[in-house]
């Protein structure tokens, strides 16, 4: 099929169609407006459903309604219209039923501003409600891997029971770039064994987050907590640039690691063996394939849209072996090529002081 | 090669779209390509800009600090740019609207009395197309042919009876801009 210019949130939510997504809900919120817009169009044509809700805490729980239900059903926000969701993603996650959600996120804290931002990293992966569990969390760099990604997620969503998380940010969502689109998926026809779909000629099914006694809600959490840790050991998904004979490694994921990309180029045509790591999976983070790099490296600049967050999974997993230093824009400011090159220089002028000391 | 083109003015002047007809001519000439827009406040008021980038190999940044080409459709553009285009790049700009000569030296500055031109091809909001052309004599990031495709394949259908002037407005910036480089060789 030939590659045609797609916008971010569009190719988001046309993927998400043919990967057979059944039911859409959410909120308008700048900057993944585009995708609910789309759907609204959308997902009537075909027959399925899109309904705007009258707030993000309403869209979630018509989710979880819908996935308790067995259907796939997703829907998309931005940082603070995330936070309002948190209540149902907890409970999707306490009665381990399936969804997609998408967060293009955007400066905060509070109403912050509608540029792109990569401050949720700590939310999505550590606290995407209250309670113990994660995410799966998934960061697209380019606009085809958003659709590639998006193509993938009800397999891992319903596989795994669990809800996945896409996470953009504002770039992504706006951008235009060329796409391959996958082609369109038959819905699926069979609800899992788990799905209330009718007691009729069955024993009814019950889906709940509500476990009164203590070592019944703590059976139940171990459960999960065991597939979460089975999860962390198989999920694992990186990319890597330049990696190879890397002596310097630049760590970024989404937007930022294309920015460093750039970066990890010049550099090397100014004689830095630079590489890029570019964890795919946010939750569970790819320690293992970074631990495997450490021994040949010489220092690590982390980058991000934040104030610090990633480099804190970073740093446990290269401790004090080697310099990790910290590049980090907020509100909306976009690192550019030039600032990592010359972050990744002073790593070098630094690392190359603590080899001669 | 990576070319950076960044496309600014009033919302309304037609920058945004000026931007992504780049873009998809790209992406049919065999190219990869980024567009991104400015999606701020900017766009209720001020400069809308976006910002292509094109080159043979996948797209790192889609951002630029420094961008080798700037269109500029109002003053606030070339106020904004002036500064900030690329040692040796281009910024071609409307001579009819910004009535102040760019001081930068260094840089290529191009007076194209777009929205006059554009009036003689039907009306002046086809000024977008008129520097668009005037860009693509200077700097031939894709050809002319490719652009007047794009133009067909993408202009917005309400807007479809208006092809003949979007590509008379095309081929008029084009001309001047190869002026331009000959009065520049001579």
């Amino acid at each position: 099929m030939a590659r045609e210019l797609w916008k971010g949130n569009e190719a988001l939510a046309e993927a998400a169609v043919r990967a057979g997504a059944e039911a859409f809900f959410g909120y308008p919120i700048t900057p993944q407006t585009e995708l609910l817009e789309y759907m609204a169009r959308r997902m009537p044509e075909l027959g399925r459903t899109f309904l705007q809700a009258e707030s993000e805490v309403a869209a979630i729980h018509m989710v979880y309604g819908a996935a308790c239900a067995g259907v796939r059903a997703l829907s998309s926000s931005s940082s603070p219209g995330i936070s309002l969701m948190q209540e149902g993603l907890s409970y999707l996650a306490g009665s381990e039923v399936p969804c997609v959600l998408v967060d293009i996120m955007r400066g905060g804290p509070g109403l912050g501003n509608i540029q792109p931002s990569q401050s949720d990293y700590f939310q999505l992966t550590r606290s995407a409600g209250h309670g113990d569990f994660h995410p799966l969390v998934l960061a697209p760099a380019t606009v085809q891997e958003a659709v590639d990604l998006m193509y993938g997620s009800f397999e891992l969503a319903f596989g795994w029971r669990t809800l996945v998380i896409l996470a953009g940010d504002g770039t992504l969502g706006q951008m235009m770039e060329p796409v391959e689109m996958p082609p369109m998926r038959a819905l699926a026809v069979e609800r899992p064994d788990w799905a209330l779909t009718g007691a009729a000629g069955r024993p009814p099914r019950v889906i709940s987050s509500l476990y009164l006694d203590a070592a019944e809600l703590e059976e139940s959490n171990l459960r999960l907590q065991a597939k979460l840790r089975q999860m962390a050991a198989t999920q694992q998904r990186w990319e890597g640039f330049c990696v190879e004979d890397a002596d310097y490694l630049v760590v970024a994921f989404g937007t930022v690691a294309r920015i460093a990309q750039s970066a990890v180029r010049a550099a090397r045509r100014a004689g830095i063996r630079a590489g890029l790591f570019r964890p795919v999976t946010l939750w569970p983070y790819p320690r293992q394939p970074l631990e495997a790099i450490c021994p040949q490296l010489r220092g690590v600049l982390v980058v991000e849209m934040n104030g610090g967050q990633m480099v804190e999974d970073v740093r446990c997993v290269v401790r004090e072996r080697v310099p990790v230093r910290f590049l980090g824009h907020l509100g909306g400011v976009i690192p550019m090529p030039d600032e990592i090159e010359a972050e990744l220089a002073q790593l070098v002028s630094l690392s190359g002081r603590a080899a001669l000391s | 090669m990576e070319r950076s083109i960044v496309v600014s003015g009033f919302g309304g002047q037609g920058a945004l779209l000026a931007g992504q007809l780049l873009a998809y001519a790209a992406l049919a000439s065999g190219l990869e390509v980024t567009w991104i827009p400015s999606y701020g406040p900017e766009m209720r008021g001020g400069t809308a800009h976006c910002t292509v980038v094109v080159g043979d190999e996948p797209i790192g940044a889609p951002l630029v600090r420094h961008p080798e080409c700037v269109v500029a459709l109002n003053l606030p553009s070339v106020d904004k740019y002036e500064p900030l285009v690329a040692a040796g790049g281009l910024l071609v700009y409307d001579s009819t609207l910004v009535q102040r000569p760019v001081e930068r030296v260094g840089v290529c500055a191009v007076a194209v009395p777009a929205s006059e031109v554009a009036q003689r091809s039907g009306s002046p909001r086809l000024a977008n197309l008129v520097l668009l052309g005037a860009l693509l004599a200077l700097r031939p990031v894709v050809t002319l042919e490719a652009m007047g495709a794009a133009l067909r394949d993408h202009l917005p259908e309400r807007h479809a009876d208006l092809l003949q002037n979007n590509l008379e407005a095309l081929y008029a910036g084009a001309a001047l801009g190869k002026g331009c480089v000959q009065a520049r060789a001579l």
